[in-house]
């Protein structure tokens, strides 16, 4: 096994063994706490351009297989592991992790003391980072730190068009159709369609590109804003087209990006988070049952909404509750407007990986569609 | 929901006994819970019979009571006490059963308890197979096939449906008590005749087979509002088959993906609302093909459970403190994680590190017993090891059982390849150690596989352990790389040292030379993202350690190890009083245990804690990374029992400060020669003996002192391969069967003693500071010397001896005390044979009566020994009150009468015909735990002591007599007596005759092995087996003789009924018959018994 570093920004450096394909990669290097469904992570859109370190120190035992894809490509910029496994073992396995990498030309790194790395990101926070291995390990270390610190910043970065699908599709509802739901893909995964279709919900997806012309063309009961990687402050068009659909009081629902979305439509700012919530342990309260749910969380970036759990929306739609909150850290995981069809959550209902806890707001979805349907 | 306001006092129900399948963990649960409920303000009532634990601490509750845990004491308790609530979810399936029965005998209802915890009908549910089932299936999971039967004819034609192999499981019975395989007809009727003995309610369910299976368990909590959080997974690396508590098992689970995982726990949380476990947690099982993914339930319980204390320290999540303060009415968010002080306890922990659990088995003590693994539990205890993957802790796991043969090796030829694959596929206690020779031997991984069906990944590690050895020896120098990898994957110095044909010290010297050191790491329930406010630590060979510095005055404790017979919650009581004490006199302690169950491995028992293997090396890495910085004043080993002992020299070699009692000082003590002198010195006498170091030297010391005599090997704990031999032929069958146990050779003499016929034996713990002897307690054994003093039962204070006996055994013990040098405790103990007055052994440690004697005369004396062994005097802790002014040897009038009774683990072993193994008692300790009963008299207090070991004295019925010719004349009077009290007697024809020229009106029964000729009718063991016999009475004499009894005391284990081996046993308990007729049991509490304590010391 050739070796491989890993290079963060501010100089600290990693020495392991090359995991994965060999060769170079760039990007922000963040950890997810998961210790189940390293594949689900993998194909996550939302970790484009991340370099995800795994908090879980054996990685690939159970392979992989095309049922537990959340899309259909591998989309982690680099990947940093303990103790990967040396063989496969579930009957659902189709092939080997580290095969998987390669085939997706990933590049990562495994060996390597992935507490103290975990542990420095969260104190020094999420930064950019580099893995090398093979010949591009060679080099002196101060030049591959000049490249780390060369790389593309989060901040600011628009990554919507590289995940997006390039065209649009639909997914047929399963049994009784209750309604048709349009969702813009920003990273959306496989589960969250699966959810919606198995509720009844036809769905039409949509690239992130789309105008709300087209949109509502397509005469959707709702509309849905996807999970997806990048600052949502990057995203101005898409929170436009989401203002169309706010004023026409179609019901709105987001997850995670989608959330943010919500939030800058809705007239609220969207910070950085200093290490971001990747993981599938997070206690979520919801206000309105007062029930804590065991939640999927993955994101980097958080909607701010100063002034209590109820407040009017800067940008004019009426009044807006936090719904959600997170019990670590108090932050925002879910926005409900009282005066326009429209919530959203920043975790992740459809949970893959994670607990199931919150499946039920699809069921909220198709209650809002059936409601807004009885009032017209 | 913040806390109710209409609790305001709860008895907390223990587990009683350390019996296999319910052991120390409850007292870790339990003690959590009662310092959770006090912390809360409430008024805590405990009841417990176990004297040993933490837990019946009177400084853990307001009122503790070592009483029998029976519905008469606990409604003598309720009646006395007042309690609003009763919280049974802590003390096993002990404090379960005895809410259950509360509840149906009306006490509940009459006197308007609560039960908080788990209520009447969620424990229903979860423990009733029926039931269970049904809503199993309404959850949408599914079973295995299976009919509840409740008689064996029904078990046999059920099996007709099923086919065979079969699963036998009796309900409401803990640790898979009577439960097994059944492969065809005849084993079927075995194991469910036995299974329906065991079951409280006489049913047993009978499911299709899914050994081989993997099996899983989830812990999970949930609050009044609803919220449930899985707190761990646990995985069993051997498959179905395999009692969980008899696996090894990891956290988290390793071979599930997600969408498999999220299964089970949707599954998991389904269950727990339906069976409606609202304020606590429960534990489910899963059994999951491995072909396929088809998920059954085994079983769930209600409570806290052993796997929950595993999943506590393998987490950092305290389950029963949390189940505490749910039970009092919060919700998960309201109550903070400890750990992380920041964040709420209503998440999932999720781990960045590998925990792995070892059992350790006690076979070695049951000769006779079968060591395969079933369904029924056998262990007696456990390690947990962490490390940062699965291979490294593993190893330390395995080393962790300090048991020969335990750990990986590769030195010895290699074995051969059918052999050992046939071997693996029987679980054994040793079968992981086969596994990886039969791979090192050359089988494959699918070999082993196909044989075991442990899952690859888990056979693959052992595949890549054999490699790094492979790597290792094939090195051309030991460099930094090859150490560095060797140490990821869990090697010891030694199994390198092994490996290179080098000596561990030499290994150590070169590891330490590179700088290569292990660095410590924090359990954080988070995996490093939020930082840890509790140092809890374990080993890792990586980058960065996790040790703050302090500057603070330390202390390390060394911890006792995983429970063994010999040496059990005992040490741990005082380790966790040292720790306290410790504590309070400013000094930061520093804990050392690889024991998962105990309460001294709780994060908030020392200031600092490291989960380590308590090996030379792995204890010297922790005091080298504590003594970067403060000052390390030195490390306690006199209470942790021989393994801590046994660290001692080791340890003062490497230059580090042990505290009390020197090394040098305990080799005094252990090397017969130089304890001749000291007790030559002392004008002291020892039963005639020398010391061999094989067969024909002992034949010939054997030959001058005189048959019987008592042989035993130095350096052991809990009697450890002690005999009484009669005979010649007896010295040489003994070497012959311990021959390759290497408990006796070179360094390890065999001590060979003249022995006492007919002598009291005497237990003293004392406490010396160099200049006085303070006396914890001078107990008298009620079996005569032969027994081993960790089987007998015994009275504190003495009921036999007199004063002036008294004030001989405290000046003898202090003749030694002076003799040794000890700075701490010492245990004595003594035979008293016709006045004359004999040392057996001393030992400079803490014994396992330390607990006993604080419960019943409340001198703490493992508090007042650490504070020794830093250098207070006794006079100090005197007049600071940490001791009473008078020692154990005062005993004012009306003193209370404190007996402890052993509890004896036979009912768990079988033969490989599948018999229960003998139940005889002798010099080798066989016992997994005790009780105490207190009260005004002798008689009074041995009744509670036999209630509370669950062999209470039945107030009328059968009583069956058979006794050694020796034992004739004694047992005249006693049988005499009994027949006054109305039982009726029977008797083998020679006692019978015997007895009849007393005039005592006796029914001659046949033997076994008699024909009709004796007697007509049944035999003796058909009526014990027919549950006709209440009370047997059968002493065995010579070695040929015992042959005889052992069907009668088989039978009578297996019938669950009260057994007395010896007279002196049998003549103790005849004023108990008498206070059993007369009525229930008075209680007190430990508070009060010290109250008046307290007042006749200041008359």
């Amino acid at each position: 096994m050739s070796q491989a570093l890993l290079v963060l920004e501010d100089g600290r450096v990693f020495r392991g063994q090359s995991y994965g394909a060999e060769g170079k990669t760039l990007g922000e290097v963040v950890f997810a706490t998961g210790m189940t469904g390293y594949q689900e992570t993998l194909t996550d859109p939302s970790y484009a351009g991340q370099i995800v370190v795994q908090t879980a120190p054996h990685i690939g035992n159970t392979g992989v297989n095309a049922r537990d894809e959340e899309s259909n490509r591998v989309w982690v910029e680099g990947y940093v592991v303990r103790d990967p496994s040396r063989i496969v073992s579930n009957f659902r396995s189709e092939n080997s992790l580290p095969e998987e990498l390669k085939k997706f030309g990933v590049v990562g790194i495994s060996g390597i003391d992935t507490r103290a790395l975990t542990r420095h990101l969260r104190t020094a926070g999420s930064m950019r980072g580099g893995v090398f291995s093979g010949d591009a390990s060679k080099q002196p270390v101060e030049q591959l730190i000049a490249e780390v610190q060369g790389a593309v910043k989060m901040r600011g970065l628009s990554l919507s068009d590289i995940v997006t699908t390039p065209e649009n599709y639909t997914v047929t509802a399963e049994g009784t159709k209750v309604g048709k739901v349009a969702i813009v893909d920003l990273g959306i995964k496989r589960s969250t369609i699966e959810h919606m279709a198995a509720r009844g919900l036809e769905v039409a997806v949509f690239p992130a590109k789309v105008d709300a012309e087209t949109l509502l063309a397509a005469k959707p009961d709702a509309v849905f804003y996807s999970n997806g990687p990048g600052d949502p402050e990057a995203a101005g068009a898409q929170v436009e087209v989401l203002r169309e659909i706010l004023n026409q009081k179609i019901p709105f629902f987001g997850i995670c990006f989608g959330n943010q979305l919500l939030g800058r439509a809705l007239g609220f700012e969207t910070y950085k988070l200093p290490f971001g919530h990747r993981g599938i342990n997070q206690p979520v309260l919801d206000r309105r049952t007062g029930k804590v749910e065991v939640t999927a969380h993955n994101h980097g970036f958080a909607v701010k909404v100063e002034g209590g759990p109820e407040v009017a929306s800067p940008a004019g739609y009426g009044r807006v509750s936090v719904s959600h909150v997170s019990l670590n850290d108090d932050c925002v995981e879910g926005l409900e407007c009282l005066d326009i069809p429209a919530f959203s959550v920043q975790y992740h209902p459809e949970a893959a990986a994670g607990p199931h806890d919150s499946n039920y707001l699809f069921d909220r979805l198709v209650e809002l569609i059936q409601k807004n349907k009885a009032a017209k | 929901m913040p806390k109710r306001s209409d609790i305001n006092s709860v008895l907390v129900i223990g587990s009683g006994p350390i019996v296999i399948g319910q052991a120390c963990e409850f007292d870790y649960s339990g003690t959590q819970a009662c310092r959770v409920l006090r912390a809360e303000g409430i008024r805590v009532i405990l009841v417990n019979s176990n004297p040993a634990t933490i837990m019946t601490d009177p400084d853990f509750a307001d009122a503790t009571y070592i009483e029998p845990i029976t519905p008469e004491v606990i409604e003598s308790i309720i009646i006395k006490e007042k309690p609003d609530a009763i919280l049974p979810t802590l003390g096993g399936q002990t404090a379960l059963n005895a809410a259950m029965a509360l509840h149906e005998l009306g006490i509940l209802e009459k006197y308007n308890v609560e039960l908080i915890g788990a209520k009447v009908d969620a424990i229903k549910k979860g423990e009733d197979r029926q039931i269970f089932k049904q809503l199993v299936l309404d959850a949408g999971a599914d079973v295995a096939k299976s009919v509840i039967c409740g008689t064996v004819d029904e078990c046999v034609s059920a099996a007709a449906e099923l086919g065979y192999p079969l699963m036998v499981q009796p309900s409401f019975t803990m640790g898979g008590l009577g439960s097994g395989f059944a492969y065809n007809e005849e084993e079927l009727r075995r194991i469910c005749e036995s299974g329906l003995q065991a079951s409280p309610v006489t049913q047993v369910m009978l499911s299709e087979s899914i050994l081989g299976w993997k099996e899983y368990e989830l812990e999970l909590m949930r609050d009044t509002n609803d919220n449930c959080v899985v707190v761990c997974s646990i995985e069993n690396v051997d498959p179905v088959g395999v009692h969980t508590g008899d696996s090894i098992t990891v956290a988290p689970a390793l071979t599930l993906t997600d969408r498999e995982y999220q299964n089970l726990r949707d599954i998991s949380i389904d269950i727990i609302r339906a069976v409606g476990v609202d304020t606590g947690g429960c534990n489910i099982q899963f059994a999951v093909d491995p072909t396929n993914g088809r998920v059954v339930v085994i079983e769930m319980n209600p409570r806290v459970s052993r796997s929950s204390a595993l999943a506590s320290k393998a987490t950092g999540f305290p389950i029963a403190k949390i189940a505490a303060k749910l039970a009092i009415g919060y919700t998960l968010d309201e109550i903070p994680n400890d750990i992380t002080r920041v964040t709420p306890a209503s998440f999932e922990p999720t781990l960045d590190y590998i925990v792995v659990k070892v059992p350790r088995f006690a076979f070695e003590k049951f000769p006779a017993a079968n060591n395969t693994l079933t369904t029924t539990m056998k262990s007696v205890g456990e390690a947990m090891a962490i490390g940062r993957n699965y291979s490294q802790a593993l190893q330390k796991a395995l080393r962790s059982l300090e048991k020969r043969g335990s750990s990986f090796n590769w030195d010895g030829a290699l074995g051969n390849v059918a052999e050992l694959l046939e071997q693996i596929k029987t679980p054994t206690d040793g079968r992981i150690v086969q596994v990886q020779q039969a791979l090192r031997a050359g089988a494959t991984a699918e070999q082993v596989f196909d044989s075991t069906k442990i899952d690859p990944w888990f056979i693959d590690q052992i595949v890549l352990i054999n490699e790094v050895a492979a790597d290792v020896a094939a090195a051309p120098s030991l460099d930094e790389t090859v150490i560095k990898l060797a140490k990821d994957h869990g090697f010891s110095d030694a199994q390198i040292a092994q490996i290179r044909g080098l000596s561990e010290a030499e290994v150590r010297t070169m590891r330490h030379a590179m700088n290569l050191r292990p660095v410590f790491k924090t359990v954080d329930t988070c995996a490093g993202e939020f930082p840890a406010e509790t140092p809890y630590h374990y080993s890792t060979y990586e980058e960065e350690t996790e040790v703050a510095p302090s500057n603070r005055k330390k202390v390390v404790i060394l911890g006792s190890g995983p429970n063994r017979i010999g040496q059990g919650v005992e040490f741990d009581y005082s380790c966790v009083h040292a720790s306290f004490a410790l504590s309070d006199a400013g000094y930061e302690t520093i804990m050392i245990n690889c024991n998962p169950e105990t309460v001294s491995t709780d994060y908030d028992t020392s200031d600092r804690l490291y989960f380590e293997p308590l090996t030379l090396e792995d204890v010297l890495e922790v005091i080298h990374a504590e003594q970067q910085s403060g000052e390390l004043v030195g490390v306690v080993v006199q209470l942790g029992g021989q393994t801590a002992l046994g660290l001692a020299k080791g340890l003062q070699e490497a230059g580090i400060p042990i505290l009390g009692t020197s090394p040098d000082a305990i080799d005094l003590a252990e090397e017969r020669g130089l304890f001749s002198k000291i007790l030559d010195d002392g004008d002291l006498l020892a039963p005639a003996n020398g010391t061999a170091l094989n067969l024909s030297e002992a034949e010939v010391i054997a030959a001058r002192i005189g048959y019987p005599v008592l042989v035993r090997p130095s350096f052991v704990l809990g009697g450890r391969g002690m005999e009484i031999v009669y005979d010649q032929a007896g010295i040489r069958d003994y070497f012959d069967r311990i021959a390759d146990q290497g408990i006796v050779g070179p360094n390890h003499p065999l001590l060979v003693d003249r022995f006492l016929d007919d002598a009291i034996e005497i237990d003293i713990d004392a406490l010396f500071d160099g200049t006085d002897l303070y006396v914890g307690g001078v107990m008298e054994h009620i079996e005569e010397a032969g027994i081993h003093s960790g089987d007998s039962s015994c009275t504190l204070p003495p009921i036999t001896m007199s004063d002036s006996q008294i004030a001989r055994v405290r000046e003898a013990t202090l003749k030694i005390a002076q003799g040794i040098g000890v700075r701490g405790l010492l245990n004595v103990q003594f035979a008293l044979a016709a006045d004359v007055l004999y040392v057996l052994e001393a030992n400079p440690r803490a014994s396992r009566t330390v607990p006993f004697v604080s419960k019943a005369l409340g001198i703490t004396l493992a508090k007042a020994a650490s504070l020794v062994m830093v250098g207070r005097t006794i006079k100090q802790l005197v007049s600071e009150g940490h001791l009473p002014e008078k020692d154990g040897t005062y005993i004012p009038a009306g003193s209370p009468i404190a007996v402890k009774e052993a509890v004896l683990p036979f009912k768990r072993f079988a033969t490989k015909d599948g018999r229960f193994v003998d139940s005889l008692l002798g010099p080798e300790m066989r016992s997994t735990g005790e009780v105490m009963g207190i009260d005004v008299d002798f008689p009074k207090a041995f009744a509670k002591s036999q209630s509370a070991a669950g062999s209470a004295l039945p107030t009328s019925g059968t009583i069956f007599i058979s006794v050694s010719d020796r034992d004739k004349p004694q047992v005249i009077l006693p049988v005499r007596r009994l027949q006054q009290l109305g039982y009726k007697v029977l008797a083998t024809s020679g006692t019978a005759a015997i007895l009849a020229r007393h005039g005592i009106e006796v029914q001659v029964v046949r033997k076994h092995t008699d024909d009709n000729s004796v007697a007509e009718g049944p035999s003796i063991v058909d009526l014990i087996s027919a549950g006709k016999v209440d009370v047997v009475v059968n002493t065995p004499s010579g070695s040929s003789a015992r042959k005889d009894g052992y069907e009668i005391r088989a039978a009578t284990t297996a019938a669950d009924k009260a057994i007395f081996t010896t007279i002196a046993q049998l003549s103790a308990a005849i004023g108990s018959f008498e206070e059993v007729i007369a009525g229930p049991f008075a209680v007190k509490s430990l508070q009060d018994h010290a109250i008046d304590r307290a007042v006749a010391l200041a008359n």
